[in-house]
């Protein structure tokens, strides 16, 4: 839970303490620990995480992220907020097993465990404006991060026209939560074991066929789709807006390592964004960036897997999934730095 | 005792031990190891005294350095750490890291004929020294109910904090970050302000009472119109700091392994990335790094670098060591340790190696013309005189910019720069909100930022009618010996309290 929701006792009252040896260590980052409290999984790759934080819950806005630090060795890795509930005080995380972190965190976040650190709302939320109809697209990760989006716009009383892709049937999650804030929802799956076969660029012509006055198009997914959703759009005249994925360090707007080419300029996508006009950005110049550590992530990703280079010494460690392991070169995506995995295989033979 | 005079003082400046230069590069342990006792008395007794000393109008908060020298010279250090502390909070850290020779120690009139005296090493040999002994119980403090929130847990933060514990305040301090210090923490490395020192401090501040709340982004998380009207804060002090890094402008910036020193900085020394895999944030450190820039900032990424395994390690700065803004220190340490400094040197574009990676840079010579609005003569280049620049990691230590967070989420009014714009006691256009350190003045010192967070604690002070003192109760018929950064037991202490 996060500190600033407890209550502020006056610590002054206690009896002053004498001893004042210098404490190697600040209790504050276990202060600070971060309950999950519920967790779903969705397929082999993915799943959800229900973080307790009735503060960032009252927060969040759509469109913005967080940072999570798995554990006292850990990186600081961003997450969209995929949903948040005021009411329960929790913020919704869905993540895709891509490489080490994720992989150890689907390992090790269990409800009841605890995150080492969690901050956000980060990034700009969503800008709404007075869009009257919008298509909000979601391929592979960006499935779960384009929900809060689609509900705001139908809150908004927008007219939303949902596309979603998966690669099979199986892997389908949340259809009932779209259908409830979509005005029309279409499903496009690589193998066509569900809705539409084909891509989700065929779900926004479909869309563009069938209405000539859409306002917007939001689109959540890996680069490359996100590139061929502009792409998709660009003809049509079409707004397009996406959402970045650079790697990131703090989130704050301080290291600088987030930064994407918009319009020609650089942009840090923590602060700035992480929404974009999408007919602006580089695409060629982020698939870049997002290789930037492939070498040393396959290098984590083996020792992990090896069972070798677990760091986080301090958790009882349930048996590595073996199973998960094994098919981790598949799901890497290494040589485009394009992690979402699902729309990976449909997305192979396209033009980067 | 007779008086001191140039001739009779001990001539030359102690040294301070120092890990030898190829000892060190392979480890990030402290460089200066710091004196021992006899080495600061002796160099204690290079001190004048002075009747109207300039090294105290040289210190930016104004310290009584020949005050606390000579109650170390009389062998009463505890006194003389708290005439030290009446007006440095942070005196373990400043000795590390002042710019000495632009301050105290620059006007020093010892160093008119010798080498000035050493201040800042006996600074923070008493600063370390207090740590040791845990000069730092609590005294009671008679709560007030005021209620401050302090953003940022940098120096300023920290100072800000402190003070107005010390008032009686209750006092949270939010910090973005998962762990507090600011610039000290995630910049400045270990080898030159330990870890220890900053958790020390800073221990020091939650033992008055002083609430440290990490991974909280004030702006995103709550706003400050929220922190004053809904969550019951009298005052808030902003001390965000200035670390929005800079870059050139120049093609090939977006290469791999193009990255700023706020970045290297941060991966290694907050995040441990100098034990990848075993901490899982990655660096992808070059073999030819090359650093623009010849600020503190820029040697400490040099310093990191060169300690994390680079082959070779550049400066690449576009003026001459002469207008470099580091701590001299700094510059004689990075060029010990085998740094190569390109002087009158400027990158005009990064190559590609074909796959989106660094390969080298374009760089032009320069010479120096008149000089600029900051007095230093202005670089210009010569023309005809670029060359390539073998390099697969270039790292940009050339300023930084406001963070924009809270001017994006408040009505707060910036400068034209994007600085928080505040009056001459540090209250900004938002009553009761107060600002300090770098998002007021841009990037400046540790030693400032603790100052202004000190000066806007006495104007919220102000603001709530608190009087303005460091006095503080101590419960009746207690030991009383142990006072806090020179706080004077004996004196009465009337202040406004917070009706609930
Ligand atoms: C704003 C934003 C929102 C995101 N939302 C989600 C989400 O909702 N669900 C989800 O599963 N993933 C999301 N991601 C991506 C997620 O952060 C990465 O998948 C994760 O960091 C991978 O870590 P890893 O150690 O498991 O894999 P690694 O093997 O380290 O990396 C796999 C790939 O992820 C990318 N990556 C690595 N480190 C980072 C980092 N620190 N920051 C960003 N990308 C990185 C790289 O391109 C890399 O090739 C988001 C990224 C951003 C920037
Ligand atoms: C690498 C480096 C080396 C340096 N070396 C020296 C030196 O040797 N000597 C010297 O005197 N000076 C040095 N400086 C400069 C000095 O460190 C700074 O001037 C000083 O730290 C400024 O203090 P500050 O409190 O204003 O801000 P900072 O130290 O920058 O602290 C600000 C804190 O606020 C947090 N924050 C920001 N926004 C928010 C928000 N919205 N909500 C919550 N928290 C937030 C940040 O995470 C940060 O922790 C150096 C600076 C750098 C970068
Ligand atoms: S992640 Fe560091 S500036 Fe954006």
């Amino acid at each position: 839970m996060s500190a600033v929701t407890k209550k502020h006792g006056n610590r002054r009252a206690e009896k002053p303490g004498r001893d004042s040896a210098c404490p190697s260590k600040l209790d504050a980052d276990v202060e600070s620990r971060f309950e999950i409290v519920a967790r779903e999984d969705f397929s082999e790759l993915t799943y959800l995480l229900e973080v307790a934080h009735p503060m960032m819950a009252r927060a969040a806005r759509p469109g913005q992220f967080v940072i999570v630090i798995a554990h006292e060795h850990g990186e600081r890795i961003p997450l969209t907020i995929a949903d948040f509930d005021r009411e329960r005080g929790t913020i919704t995380l869905v993540i895709q097993a891509a490489g080490k972190t994720t992989r150890e965190m689907q390992r090790d976040c269990q409800v009841g465990s605890t995150l080492f650190g969690m901050v956000g709302p980060l990034g700009e939320p969503s800008q709404l404006g007075d869009a009257k109809k919008v298509v909000c697209v979601g391929g592979g990760l960006g499935v779960a991060p384009i929900f809060p989006q689609a509900r705001a716009f139908k809150e908004n009383g927008a007219y939303v026209i949902g596309v979603v892709g998966f690669r099979s049937k199986e892997l389908v999650f949340w259809e009932d939560k779209f259908r409830s804030v979509c005005d029309e929802f279409i499903i496009c799956s690589d193998d066509g074991s569900v809705g539409i076969k084909g891509l989700v660029t065929d779900g926004i012509e479909l869309a563009a066929e069938n209405h000539s006055d859409i306002d917007e198009v939001i689109a959540i997914g890996p680069p490359i789709m996100m590139k061929a959703a502009t792409e998709t759009t660009r003809p049509h005249n079409i707004k397009t807006m996406v959402s970045l994925n650079p790697i990131m360090v703090d989130g704050t707007g301080m290291c600088g390592g987030c930064r994407v080419l918009v319009g020609g300029e650089t942009k840090f996508a923590c602060v700035d964004g992480p929404d974009f006009d999408g007919h602006k950005v580089d695409f060629v110049d982020l698939m870049n960036r997002l290789k930037r550590f492939n070498e040393d992530e396959k290098l984590a990703l083996e020792r992990w897997s090896e069972g070798t280079g677990q760091a986080s010494a301090a958790k009882p460690a349930p048996p590595p999934p073996v199973e998960q392991v094994e098919r981790a070169p598949r799901a890497m995506d290494g040589d485009m730095g394009v992690h979402y995995g699902t729309l990976r295989s449909a997305w192979d033979n396209q033009d980067t | 005792m007779a008086k001191k005079t140039i001739r009779t003082i001990p001539q030359d400046r102690t040294p301070i031990p120092v890990q030898e230069p190829a000892d060190r590069v392979a480890n990030f342990a402290e460089v200066a190891l710091g004196y021992l006792e006899e080495q600061a008395l002796n160099e204690c007794e290079r001190c004048l005294l002075c009747p109207e000393p300039a090294c105290v109008k040289g210190c930016p908060v104004g310290i009584d350095i020949p005050g606390f020298i000579e109650r170390m010279l009389a062998g009463d250090f505890r006194e003389a750490y708290a005439t030290l502390s009446d007006d440095n909070l942070l005196p373990a850290i400043c000795g590390r890291v002042c710019p000495q020779e632009d301050q105290c120690e620059g006007v020093c009139p010892v160093g008119d004929t010798l080498e000035p005296v050493a201040i800042g090493r006996i600074e923070r040999w008493l600063g370390d020294m207090a740590i040791a002994e845990g000069w730092t119980a609590q005294p009671y403090l008679e709560p007030n109910g005021f209620r401050v929130g302090i953003i940022g847990s940098g120096p300023a933060g920290m100072a800000a904090a402190a003070d107005l514990a010390k008032a009686g305040c209750e006092v949270t301090v939010y910090e973005a970050l998962h762990s507090p210090g600011g610039v000290l923490r995630y910049g400045i490395p270990e080898f030159r302000l330990p870890n220890e020192v900053i958790d020390a401090e800073l221990a020091n501040i939650t033992k008055l009472g002083v609430k440290i709340e990490c991974n909280t982004l004030v702006g995103r998380l709550f706003t400050i119109e929220q922190m004053v009207e809904e969550m019951g804060f009298d005052a808030v002090f902003i001390g965000t700091g200035a670390g929005s890094p800079k870059f050139m402008g120049i093609p090939g910036e977006s290469l791999n392994g193009v990255l700023s020193a706020n970045e290297l900085l941060t991966r290694c020394n907050l995040m441990g990335a100098g034990d990848f895999p075993n901490n899982d944030t990655p660096l992808h450190l070059g073999k030819q790094v090359a650093i623009i820039g010849a600020g503190n900032t820029a040697m400490d990424a040099m310093r990191v670098a060169l300690r994390l395994g680079a082959d070779k390690v550049h400066c690449v700065y576009r003026r001459t060591e002469a207008e470099s803004p580091a701590r001299l220190e700094e510059i004689h340490h990075a060029q010990e340790e085998g740094i190569e400094f390109h002087w009158l040197t400027t990158p005009v574009e990064i190559l590609d190696d074909g796959a989106g990676n660094v390969r080298a840079m374009r760089c032009l010579r320069m010479e120096l013309g008149e000089p600029d609005d900051s007095g230093r003569r202005r670089p210009i280049a010569i023309d005809g005189s670029e060359y390539e620049f073998e390099a697969d990691m270039v790292v940009y230590a050339i300023g930084t910019n406001p963070n924009p967070i809270i001017g994006q989420t408040s009505k707060l009014k910036l400068n034209q720069w994007g600085y928080v714009e505040t009056d001459d006691d540090l209250a900004t256009s938002m009553a009761g909100v107060y600002a300090g350190g770098d998002i007021v003045t841009g990037a400046a010192t540790v030693i400032l930022a603790m100052g202004a967070g000190r000066k806007a604690a006495r104007g919220i002070k102000a603001y709530l009618g608190i009087r303005d003192s460091n006095v503080a109760y101590l419960p009746a018929g207690e030991d009383r010996g142990d006072s806090l950064f020179g706080i004077d037991a004996g004196e009465r202490n009337f202040t406004r309290v917070r009706l609930a």
